[in-house]
């Protein structure tokens, strides 16, 4: 076939350009333009390299942050991920039960995150919150404003109880796509219930699963309304996640320059990790899905 | 290996059944004798897969028992009843190697590594794939692992049946033919039970000792191939089987004189007074094409399939399929055409009814 030349198609893509452009292209160069300068204020700027990248590379504070915020990805991720799988696994497979079981589980999903950094707030208070109240009249210490331990329980249950319906929609999405034939084949080999996990729904799963992965990870490492709403990164610094910390620094210091040298690491940070993970699970997936046989 | 009984089976997927059509299979009372190889045929829809996943026992049915040598089983799980049953589609565990998949039905049972390591070779030359029980199942040809469904289904040596559930749909012809033989030369040497559910008349003729035909959830008719051919007991076994099928003419008959629209003709036998919709089935391959003698067809076609030519005409406004011998010439003149007597078949609302010979 012959493909005709004409430049006038540029025209056709432009919006698409101008879209992007504005929405992200633009707003990142802004950042990137903060971070290689430096101002005494009355709005003047002059060049000063990659010397916020270098600072930035040595700050205790941001390497501090990055730790607790790899920690707290890490602990929700090996929560959600199973939990969601054991909740797939054990929700009714079709019928009205099975319904009201997707509607009950995306009701979390649906409220706007500050609401639920407040819902957790409130019912984490020892003074009038029900879990807190209840936990401190059986005799428990719990108080997430003073305790590192008990602000960072509350921040990963709060978690869990915000996200982990996500992975299971996607791993009941999974499940109900494994034909009956697979499950009646198993019946038939006298596979037990392990070997049907095994076997047949978590190979089906991984593709879904990878997703939930993908989404969680990078959602959680990003994370920022929630913990900040119910402790403010408190105790201290104990709860200052990456992005808690960078809004600290960029809105509550005024340090656009440090800023704006950290969120660029940090958007890479995202995305290597993304990329790292997503190849490997696609290798993974080619290979034969997880193997150790 | 076992003798399997059915004792007044039915099954309906509805909570509550109202009329007979609720039924997916209707009441049904049969002895799969032990050892032989059965072909369920019919199309699709009319019951047969609900019959073998309820002698299975992936599904409970409704109404009635099954034994199987005498044990009834009817509550019994699919893994008591130690039956072997293959699926239309390929189902393989994908992240396992071939061997694994051969295996896995021995591994669970607890057979000795050793057996499991010898039976898995024999099967996987079976089925052609010795070369290939190293490789992960995952990303082989749909045919490939059909042939490893296959193998898992006869890697058990005691099993009390095999059930195989149309398993060809997906080979290719070549393959198909091959694995048949192979299949039945199991059957051969193992004497296992056997059933096998097609749609396919060719498969089910080839494969089985008998073929059991069901129409709309109901066993029309049992018998072996040539039964089937020369004396279809219900007008959809004598569609369904043959190529083209049966041809059925609406008459009314009196005696052993039939008359079909208006023309009259001899029946070789003598048949007592009939209620109902009457009709008279005759094979293609039993008419022949005449310059004037019998009923008068416009002839509208003529195919030449090679070994015969299959002339498709019209009469009296219905379609007739006659099979003429390739070696016939077929002129303007042959309008007409006559049946042989002996292979005329009368059927009362769809039923065979037998005549008294004249």
């Amino acid at each position: 076939m012959e493909k005709t030349l004409n430049h006038k198609a540029w025209f056709l893509v432009l919006p698409v350009i101008l879209l992007v452009a504005f929405s992200a292209v633009i707003p990142l160069m802004t950042v990137v333009n903060y971070s290689v300068q430096d101002t005494f204020g009355q709005n003047k700027f002059f060049w000063v390299g990659l010397e916020w990248f270098e600072e930035m590379l040595h700050s205790e504070r941001m390497w501090d942050a990055l730790g607790r915020q790899l920690m707290f990805s890490a602990i929700i991720l090996s929560i959600q991920i199973p939990l969601g799988v054991f909740v797939a696994l054990n929700m009714p497979k079709s019928g009205f039960w099975s319904s009201f079981c997707l509607v009950m589980m995306s009701l979390p999903l649906l409220i706007p995150w500050n609401v639920v950094g407040t819902i957790w707030q409130i019912f984490g208070r020892v003074d009038i919150g029900l879990l807190g109240y209840t936990l401190d009249a059986m005799g428990i210490s719990y108080n997430y404003t003073q305790d590192t331990f008990a602000a960072w329980v509350t921040i990963i249950i709060m978690d869990v109880w915000h996200w982990t319906s996500l992975v299971a929609l996607l791993a009941f999405a999974g499940l109900k796509s494994i034909p009956d034939a697979f499950y009646q084949a198993a019946k038939i080999d006298q596979a037990s219930r392990w070997a049907i996990f095994r076997y047949i729904e978590l190979p089906k799963m991984m593709g879904v699963l990878m997703i939930a992965i993908l989404l969680r990870f990078m959602d959680s490492f990003m994370i920022y309304t929630e913990p900040f709403v119910v402790t403010g990164g408190g105790p201290g610094n104990a709860t200052t996640l990456l992005s808690i910390d960078l809004v600290k620094m960029a809105l509550g210091q005024f340090d656009l320059g440090p800023a704006a040298a950290f969120s660029i690491m940090y958007y890479l940070v995202i995305l290597i990790i993304s990329w790292v993970f997503y190849t490997v699970m696609t290798n993974l997936e080619k290979k034969g899905g997880l193997s150790d046989d | 290996m076992a003798k399997i009984t059915l004792d007044n089976l039915a099954h309906s997927y509805l909570a509550k059944p109202n009329s007979e059509d609720d039924f997916a299979l209707k009441e049904l009372n049969h002895v799969w004798a032990d050892g032989e190889a059965y072909a369920l045929l019919g199309s699709s829809g009319c019951g047969k897969s609900t019959l073998l996943n309820i002698i299975s026992g992936l599904v409970h049915p409704r109404q009635g028992r099954i034994l199987f040598d005498d044990v009834d089983v009817t509550q019994a799980s699919t893994a008591d009843r130690n039956i072997a049953q293959v699926f239309q589609f390929p189902v393989v565990y994908d992240t396992m190697t071939v061997r694994d998949n051969l295996a896995f039905p021995l591994k669970n049972r607890g057979a000795s590594p050793e057996y499991i390591a010898k039976r898995v070779q024999e099967i996987g030359a079976m089925i052609g794939m010795e070369a290939e029980l190293n490789n992960r199942a995952r990303g082989l040809t749909a045919d490939a692992k059909q042939k490893i469904s296959l193998g898992r289904g006869m890697v058990r040596e005691d099993v009390n049946a095999l059930l195989f559930d149309e398993p060809l749909t997906v080979i290719d012809p070549h393959m198909k033919w091959e694995l048949r033989t192979q299949l039945k030369s199991l059957h051969h040497e193992f004497g296992h039970t056997m059933i096998y559910v097609t749609h396919d008349q060719t498969e089910a003729l080839t494969f089985a000792d008998k073929v059991v035909v069901m129409y709309d959830g109901r066993v029309v008719q049992i018998g072996t191939p040539q039964e089937l051919f020369e004396r279809p007991e219900h007008t959809f076994v004598g569609y369904f089987i043959g190529s083209p099928g049966m041809n059925v003419i609406p008459a009314t008959i009196d005696g052993s004189n039939a008359q079909v629209h208006g023309t009259a003709m001899k029946l070789a036998k003598h048949y007592e007074k009939l209620e109902g919709k009457v009709e008279i089935g005759i094979r293609p391959e039993f008419i022949t094409l005449t310059e004037g003698e019998g009923l008068p067809v416009k002839v509208r076609r003529i195919e030449d399939v090679g070994r015969h030519k299959i002339v498709r005409a019209e009469l009296f406004g219905n379609e007739i399929n006659v099979l003429a011998p390739e070696g016939q010439n077929i002129s303007f003149d042959m309008n007409h055409i006559t049946f042989d007597q002996s292979q005329v078949n009368v059927y009362v609302n769809d039923w065979r009814t037998e005549g008294k010979v004249a």
